[in-house]
């Protein structure tokens, strides 16, 4: 539904968006993930024909974005980075005004209004003006905007941003129920919004692209190198935490121990270890040694750490080439 | 054309909506009414002297009232352009709402055409204003309505051309003051032009004079439909509205 051929953008001398190439398949949602800066508003400019690419070339439902742009802005709804709103007009009146911009008219358009309102939870301030909304039903007007005229693909650009946690699950269920008909393509820096509601992943990181993956996969590619929390305690209360440190190194597989947090008589060891579950080792080789094991678990894998390990592995890995 | 309809209601809307449109209709109608009321208070002084001499002059309302005021509009015109252009694109700039116009399956050129038609829209609401006083003449005298109608059409086609011209220069910026200002300038320039004419007559001056907005309405003024001063006027609105659609474009190749 989407496929993207060196796209490459330059701003003056800053090449913003450099070489990315990947493929959408209709129905999928697709994450798009990368910290600040990545490029990732641009990549999304480009493919809703908001600005041109330098080089490079994108299609979207089988429509060049530089050739037929029109085609291209017919299928596609956007939510832009911060909302598109108009201060003076009120929610049913932009929604009504963006619909006809769209295409839509009579009473094709008023069902759809409906429908966008109560879809997106801006029921209540649609007599409301846009300019007294508070930010998280801006970004939900914004996205009633953007799914006005039921597009076969939609661009949100980081479109949890500065909604309430509530709001946030609705918005993710949102987005998963629109899948299917939808081809969806969202920007994030949240990783568990991706593991929630993504089933692809496209992380760019300074233009470049790092990893295109399903998110399964780049979990267990992430996890390749599995970081532990051990929780430590002995009946009699007192541990030697420097022993524990020592006899955790021992176990095959684990390349590096250290003690994490201590609580009272409770410690909590963080174990790397570099392939493999090693958790039955560590498990059997404490209560051997007479200590107890309160807490075994994995630690989360941040975004950063994701990040770090891929972007290392591929430096590491065009080193070695 | 359904776009460009769109886009008009919906820029239409926007001046009504804020205070904008209502200060401009208001000091526009303010100023003008000061001009008319001046002109024929003293168009009434001197029917009134020239009959105490015994020797009634013929007065001629069009000649005497209507012709200075169409060239008072035309000047009071240029310093409320720059105020109804200025936010047509640099507030969509700031605000980010250009991402919805030009993702939107809408052409460049129908965005530009119904931005510049609700412009002049909103300046010939403010010319409309300006009629109620000169129905005012017709209630009392009997002007001919003809030289009216087509100084009414000179009026609109030199606001028609500065629109663009503001509106042109409304892309260039996210400052709809910087906006305002440099139309307000360029608006002043393109009067101004004309008065190297005064002491100059090398070509160079007959030049300059000719693209004078104001040399253009003399004879709309006069109530004579003149072609070549009509296509200097088209040619400004269409050149104004050309360079409107490039700026957009390039607009999107740098941002
Ligand atoms: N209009 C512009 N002119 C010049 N440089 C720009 C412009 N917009 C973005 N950039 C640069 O391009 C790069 C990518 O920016 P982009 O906005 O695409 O990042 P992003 O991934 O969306 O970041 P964020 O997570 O902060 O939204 C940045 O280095 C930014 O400084
Ligand atoms: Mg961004």
């Amino acid at each position: 539904m989407i496929s993207v051929k060196q796209l490459t953008k330059k701003y003056a001398r800053n090449l913003a968006v450099d070489h990315i190439s990947f493929e959408v398949q209709k129905g999928q949602i697709v994450g798009f993930l990368g910290p600040n800066g990545a490029g990732k508003t641009t990549t999304m400019r480009m493919l809703t024909c908001f600005m041109p690419p330098t080089s490079g070339g994108a299609t979207v439902a089988g429509f060049d974005v530089l050739e037929q742009p029109l085609e291209v802005k017919k299928r596609i709804g956007y939510l832009p980075e911060s909302p598109p709103l108009y201060p003076e007009m009120e929610t049913g009146e932009y929604l009504t005004f963006v619909g006809r911009l769209k295409g839509l008219s009579g009473a094709e358009l008023k069902k759809r209004v409906d429908y966008v309102c109560d879809r997106c939870a801006v029921e209540d301030v649609r007599n409301k003006l846009l300019g007294r909304l508070s930010k998280g039903y801006r970004q939900r007007v914004g996205l009633a905007q953007a799914i006005i005229h039921n597009p076969d693909v939609l661009v949100l650009d980081e479109p949890t941003a500065g909604l309430d946690p509530k709001q946030i699950n609705e918005t993710r269920d949102l987005i998963k129920g629109l899948a299917g008909d939808h081809t969806i393509i969202l920007s994030t820096h949240i990783l568990p919004e991706v593991e929630q509601t993504c089933e692809q992943v496209v992380i760019i990181s300074k233009g470049k692209l790092v990893a295109t993956d399903s998110v399964t996969n780049l979990q267990n590619r992430a996890r390749g190198a599995e970081s532990l929390l051990v929780e430590v305690g002995s009946r009699d209360g007192a541990v030697d935490s420097a022993v524990v440190v020592t006899r955790l190194q021992q176990i095959p597989g684990v390349s590096r121990a250290q003690l994490k947090t201590t609580h009272g008589d409770r410690n909590v060891f963080e174990v790397e270890s570099q392939k493999g579950f090693v958790r039955g080792e560590l498990a059997r080789a404490v209560v051997q040694a007479g200590w107890d094991l309160n807490e075994l678990r994995p630690a989360a894998v941040s975004l950063e750490e994701i990040f770090l390990q891929l972007t290392g592995a591929e430096a590491a890995g065009k080193g070695a080439a | 054309m359904r776009n460009i309809w769109i886009i008009w209601r919906k820029e239409l809307r926007s001046y009504f909506v804020s205070p904008i449109a209502y200060l401009l209709l208001t000091m526009f109608a303010l100023i003008f009414g000061f001009f008319f009321w001046n002109a024929l208070g003293y168009f009434v002084m001197m029917g009134m002297e020239s009959q105490m001499r015994g020797q009634p002059m013929p007065m001629n309302l069009n000649e005497e009232v209507i012709r200075p005021l169409l060239s008072n509009a035309s000047v009071i015109g240029l310093f409320f352009i720059p105020m109804i252009t200025m936010r047509l694109f640099a507030e969509e700039k700031r605000s980010g709402t250009i991402e919805l116009l030009v993702t939107s399956p809408v052409r460049d050129i129908e965005i530009i055409l119904g931005k510049w038609l609700a412009a002049l829209t909103m300046y010939g609401c403010m010319l409309l204003f300006t009629a109620l006083n000169f129905a005012f003449l017709f209630k009392y005298g009997n002007p001919d309505w003809k030289p009216l109608a087509i100084g009414y059409l000179g009026l609109l086609l030199q606001a028609g051309g500065l629109l663009a011209i503001g509106t042109f220069i409304s892309t260039l910026t996210k400052n709809q003051i910087i906006a305002g200002a440099a139309t307000f300038g360029v608006c002043l320039l393109l009067w101004i032009l004309e008065w190297v004419s005064g002491y100059e007559t090398a070509a160079w001056a007959q030049v300059l004079a000719y693209m004078s907005v104001i040399t253009h309405f003399e004879s709309f003024g006069k109530g004579v439909l003149d072609m070549k001063d009509a296509i200097y006027y088209l040619t400004v609105i269409f050149l104004g509205l050309f360079f409107t659609a490039r700026s957009m474009e390039s607009l999107r190749w740098r941002s």
